[in-house]
């Protein structure tokens, strides 16, 4: 359904140009495939790129056999692709039934806009009326921001840190949040995580580090030896270099 | 009198009424009184030095609403108006004033209106206004609104000022003066478009001990509209004073921020907010992500914004 093909992202930096994501490639199937790495690897603008926010430097993007790679956002987001943000946005006075309503694209009543508050451990009653804006914690946005994509219900759906922030009772919520959305869709859903609860439910991991892949494959193949060393060790290896160099 | 489908929709559009009210109601029409309906708590009466009309609230009224809309359709029009309103002592009440200029013609229609509020003890008041332009015709639509509110003891006034659409140049004043425990809230929206300009002023006077002032600007400045705002808070006893001044710019428009605190007393505690930036880019995309187009997006931003 999704393909990269010789997908880079360079960015200009203060010595020179800099890779972010590097000559990717990339096809996914599955219905549930999770995409993880250590901090600053390339994920969230992998995830950029796949939504049309970035736009490669080199590369192609196929989805359901379509190049999209010159399609807008609102293009891509039409044809069936949803992007739930690590850092979601907030708004002045554009309220979270608003929110929800523009997502589902058609009108809907405030039944069933509580109904998907609902799906994400929300108090409906509370939050319908509530602006999107500076008052919401964290958290409240992160769930408000799933609701979203449950109610777009698109075909691919790229979750970006969807339990950062989020209590640890909403977890198995969440879960059935991912169990709903594909039994409705019929499609896949890309979790970008580090939590080891949430890869190990994935069909396929992704380890992204350095803008390249770096693993790939079935989540018990993969799984132990991200255990045992990956993003632990990466930062640790930094810091001590800089230690030894002072 | 009959109004005609043309008056019945400004009507609708500053004052949201579909049909003359039941309540207390004065329409002034093209610089004339057109209709008027007073109540056993609510007398409006003719000013005889000056155009205008004085509004009586008797002591204790309770959920009574008084609308006093003005409709200018006549090109060439200025008009001038002065209303004092007179709300008794713990009356609680809504007025909803509000000024539609219709203008198909060439000369420049123009209405001043003056409005003071003068509330008594523990009176509490609040305050709907909107203003709203249109018209096929080249002549200018002008609004001056002054809003002048005096509130005495424990009373309170909120203020909703909204200029909505189609005001070429507007100058609006507001002055207030607060006694002991009095509280005003002000929230204001404008939006300018093609070659408008609209200046907001407002200047408070708190002078009563623990008495408490929050205003609030919101405005979208459009294409080549300039607006300038100015608020000055005196702090003249302890007291919470704050404003804030919030403009989203787009296009080649202008929009200046002025605000002033001034303290003259240790227990005054005053703050100001100010932030002028184009829409931000996040926004719209998440807004496109959801599928809308960029024109789409805006609007939304903007809609919710002045909402
Ligand atoms: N627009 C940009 N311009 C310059 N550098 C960028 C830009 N976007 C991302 N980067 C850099 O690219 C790298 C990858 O960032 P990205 O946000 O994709 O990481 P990530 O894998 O999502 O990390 P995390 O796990 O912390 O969310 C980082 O070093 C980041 O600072
Ligand atoms: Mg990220």
């Amino acid at each position: 359904m999704l393909e990269l093909q010789n997908v880079s992202f360079q960015v200009d930096s203060e010595n020179g140009q800099k890779e972010i994501i590097d000559s990717v490639n990339l096809r996914i199937d599955e219905r549930f495939v999770a995409i993880t790495g250590p901090n600053g690897g390339g994920k969230s603008t992998l995830a950029k790129l796949i939504m049309g926010i970035y736009k490669p430097t080199a590369g192609k993007i196929i989805f359901n056999g379509v190049d999209i790679t010159d399609k807008s956002i609102t293009e891509r987001a039409q044809m069936g692709i949803t992007f739930a943000f690590q850092q979601p946005v907030r708004f002045k006075g554009i309220t979270v039934s608003d929110l929800i309503t523009l997502a589902s694209a058609k009108e809907l009543n405030t039944s069933q806009v509580c109904n998907y508050l609902s799906e994400v451990g929300l108090c409906a009653r509370d939050y319908v009326d509530r602006e999107v804006n500076e008052s919401l914690s964290g958290g409240e946005l992160k769930r408000i921001e799933i609701a979203m994509a449950m109610a777009r219900g698109t075909e691919l759906t790229v979750f970006d840190e969807p339990e950062a922030g989020i209590d640890l009772w909403s977890f198995k919520n969440l879960i059935s949040v991912f169990r709903k959305m594909y039994d409705k869709t019929n499609g896949s859903i890309i979790i970008i995580s580090h939590q080891e609860r949430i890869l190990n439910i994935a069909d396929r991991i992704i380890v992204i580090a350095d803008g390249k892949i770096t693993n790939d494959g079935k989540g018990e193949a993969v799984l132990p030896e991200l255990l045992g060393t990956q993003s632990a060790t990466d930062a640790c290896t930094v810091l001590k270099n800089k230690v030894d160099m002072e | 009198m009959a109004l005609d489908k043309m008056q019945m929709n400004l009507l609708k559009t500053i004052a949201d009424l579909e049909k003359v009210p039941d309540g207390a109601f004065n329409l002034r029409l093209d610089g004339g009184l057109a209709m008027r309906n007073n109540t056993e708590n609510i007398t409006i009466e003719t000013k005889q030095d000056k155009p205008g009309i004085d509004i009586y609230i008797k002591a204790g009224t309770k959920n009574e609403r008084v609308d006093i809309p003005v409709i200018v359709s006549k090109t060439g029009l200025k008009d001038l108006v002065y209303n004092d309103f007179y709300i008794g002592e713990g009356a609680d009440v809504l007025i909803v004033a509000g000024c539609g200029i219709h203008n198909d013609g060439s000369e420049k229609s123009e209405h001043d209106g003056i409005h003071a509020f003068h509330l008594a003890k523990n009176a509490r008041v609040k305050y709907v206004e909107k203003h709203y332009g249109e018209g096929e015709g080249t002549g200018e639509r002008i609004l001056n609104p002054t809003t002048e509110v005096d509130i005495a003891e424990g009373g309170y006034l909120e203020m909703e000022t909204a200029q909505i659409k189609g005001v070429d140049s507007t100058k609006r004043v507001t002055r207030a003066v607060l006694g002991d425990k009095a509280t005003l809230i002000i929230h204001e929206k404008i939006m300018t478009h093609g070659k408008q300009s609209a200046e907001t002023d407002f200047a408070v006077d708190m002078n009563g001990f623990d008495c408490g002032a929050h205003v609030v600007s919101r405005s979208v400045a459009k294409d080549n509209s300039h607006q300038h705002f100015t608020s000055l808070i005196n702090g003249n006893n302890q007291c919470n004073g704050h404003t804030e001044c919030d403009a989203i710019i787009m296009d080649n428009a202008g929009v200046t921020a002025d605000p002033k605190l001034t303290a003259n007393h240790v227990d005054a505690s005053l703050i100001h907010e100010a932030a002028i930036g184009k829409i931000a880019g996040e926004q719209l995309i998440k807004l496109m992500s959801l599928g809308l187009s960029e024109k789409e997006a805006e609007e939304q931003i903007i809609n919710g914004f002045l909402k």
